[in-house]
């Protein structure tokens, strides 16, 4: 199968501008937490929007969302209030710092963390109606591989997998990969490697990846299997800064190594 | 090109036509059918040579018109040979239980069977004593699994079961126990001759919370299937569940070459 047929493959689609069927869907997502998944969406959010996009970030992490912390957000009004029909989806969705709306879960939505059939709905329905609206919609998900998780990702049309080299994060980039690949038939996923020790240290994970899915998934008849590394965002001391002022570090500073990787990202997706 | 869009493009799934006509349309119009005039022959030759009974009511009434249209239906969603359900109402049934377990989370299994060696009981005994097999197989297969589970001829001596709502871990002994009963059965094929024969079964649960296609579910049972036959026939194998445990040889294989390489960084 080659990329240009693959509809499933980010690189291969043309930029989104005007969407036609609505925004293209991308999920962020990691297995193990806490190895950058939202700082990468954010950040990423913020690349695209500065390319002219229209980008929607919906925290997809219903339990213990945390992008509101990240973007040092103190929203009135939340996903849990569209939920409960409080507020009307325009008033829920905010404008953030780097020109992006975001559409958050708020704290109340520990009783949505589990799929119940209600939420799937709603979920469904959210993001219905906010496809139309924007060029880009990016679902933060939670950590781990739940059923909230993997129904997220199901809602999307393409998957990012951020991992760190570190052997636990890979573990479990392996194991969210493993799922994607055979639960929901994903035929393609891109990777992040966050916090990279040095150059290339993405590719060979990237590629070690690969190798052991190939092994262990794949490849059944038919059917290939596609990791494709589409950023390399080093370790920088400006991303431990920017995080622990919680800033968006593509406005900060913009001149760091990771917020080229991170550019560079969106150049990709946009093709 | 079609089945490949369509394995592909499952997260999108296409929007079916409505099933039902709109209201204006199924109300009596009188008017517009001249009962008399409808040529029903064939339709009628068809039911009577299937066995079916037609009808009790006036005949053109209404009420007749609807028992001859049912029991066409009935006629065009068997299998002849077996009583059991053909393969096209099989494909509307899995792709409306594929449907069914998008939105209900439910574990739904199917299963393909196939009779092993059947060819060499056609070129054997003939094909009378082939129909023989299928058909006590067919009996067998459909005593074994609950009501709710539809059990369908789909091919020569192939059968797929669907088996709604059934929980992963007693799939495999759903399998087992149609395999055994199968291989349990002595068939009469002519007077006072009898056989023995076996199937080999695949099976695949859909994927919850996630809309795939009929063609995919299909494809992952027909792989298991494949397996149970190279294995060695007369055995269940069905998908391993999805597990997110990574096995030992896997991570052993995820980090071998990565460890080598942070080795041979250091000075």
């Amino acid at each position: 199968m080659s990329i240009a047929s693959d509809p499933a493959a980010p690189a291969a689609s043309p930029p989104s501008r005007p969407a036609r069927g609505g925004a293209r869907t991308l999920a962020v997502t990691s297995g193990k937490g806490g190895v950058g998944k939202t700082f990468v969406t954010a950040n990423l959010a913020a690349a695209l929007a500065a390319q002219g996009q229209k980008v929607l970030v919906l925290d997809a992490d219903l339990g213990l969302a945390n992008l509101d912390v990240v973007l040092n957000l103190h929203p009135k009004l939340t996903l849990h209030d569209v939920f409960t029909e409080k507020a009307t989806l325009e008033q829920a969705i905010l404008p953030a710092p780097g020109g992006f709306s975001v559409l958050l879960a708020g704290s109340g939505m520990v009783e949505y963390s589990r799929l119940t059939p209600e939420v799937r709905d709603k979920l469904l329905h959210i993001i219905d109606l906010v496809k139309p609206r924007f060029d880009w919609v990016l679902l933060d998900t939670g950590a781990g591989i739940s059923d909230v998780v993997l129904y997220a990702i199901s809602l999307a049309t393409d998957v990012l997998v951020v991992a760190t080299p570190e052997p636990t994060s890979l573990t479990d980039a392996y194991a969210t990969i493993k799922v994607l690949a055979t639960q929901q038939e994903r035929r393609h996923v891109g990777l992040v490697v966050n916090q990279a020790n040095r150059v290339g240290e993405g590719k060979l994970i990237c590629g070690q990846l690969q190798q052991v899915l190939q092994r262990f998934v794949g490849p059944q008849p038919g059917q290939t299997f596609r990791l494709e590394l589409f950023a390399e965002v080093k370790a920088d001391p400006a991303v431990k800064q920017a995080v622990l002022k919680r800033q968006l570090m593509l406005e900060h500073y913009p001149g760091c190594d990771a917020a080229q990787a991170i550019r560079a990202l969106a150049s990709k997706l946009l093709g | 090109m079609e089945a490949a869009a369509r394995l592909t493009r499952n997260h999108n799934p296409p929007i079916r036509p409505a099933c039902r006509l709109p209201l204006e349309q199924r109300l009596p119009a009188p008017h517009l059918i001249d009962a008399e005039a409808l040529v029903l022959d064939q339709a009628l030759q068809l039911l009577q040579q299937a066995g079916a009974l037609l009808p009790d009511e006036v005949p053109y009434s209404a009420a007749w018109l609807q028992g001859v249209l049912d029991a066409l239906c009935d006629l065009s969603s068997k299998d002849a040979l077996t009583g059991l359900v053909n393969r096209r109402s099989f494909e509307m049934a899995l792709a409306r239980e594929v449907d069914r377990v998008a939105r209900s989370g439910e574990a739904a299994l199917l299963l393909v069977l196939d009779i092993d060696h059947f060819k060499a009981v056609n070129d054997t005994h003939g094909h009378g004593a082939g129909d023989h097999v299928i058909r006590a197989v067919a009996g067998a297969i459909a005593q074994t699994v609950r009501p709710m589970d539809l059990v369908a001829r789909v091919g020569g001596e192939e059968f797929s079961i669907i088996l709604p709502n059934c929980a992963t871990h007693v799939g495999l002994a759903v399998a087992e126990r149609v395999r055994e009963r199968v291989s349990e059965l002595s068939i009469e094929i002519s007077s006072g001759q009898m056989l023995s024969v076996t199937v080999s079964i695949g099976g695949a649960f859909a994927p919850q919370w996630v809309r795939s296609s009929p063609l995919l579910w299909t494809e992952r049972a027909d792989r298991q299937l494949y397996r149970a036959k190279a294995e060695g026939r007369n055995r269940a194998c069905l998908e391993p569940q999805i597990d997110s445990l990574v096995s030992a040889e896997e991570k052993g294989m995820l980090f071998a070459s990565l460890n080598s390489d942070l080795q041979q960084d250091k000075p």
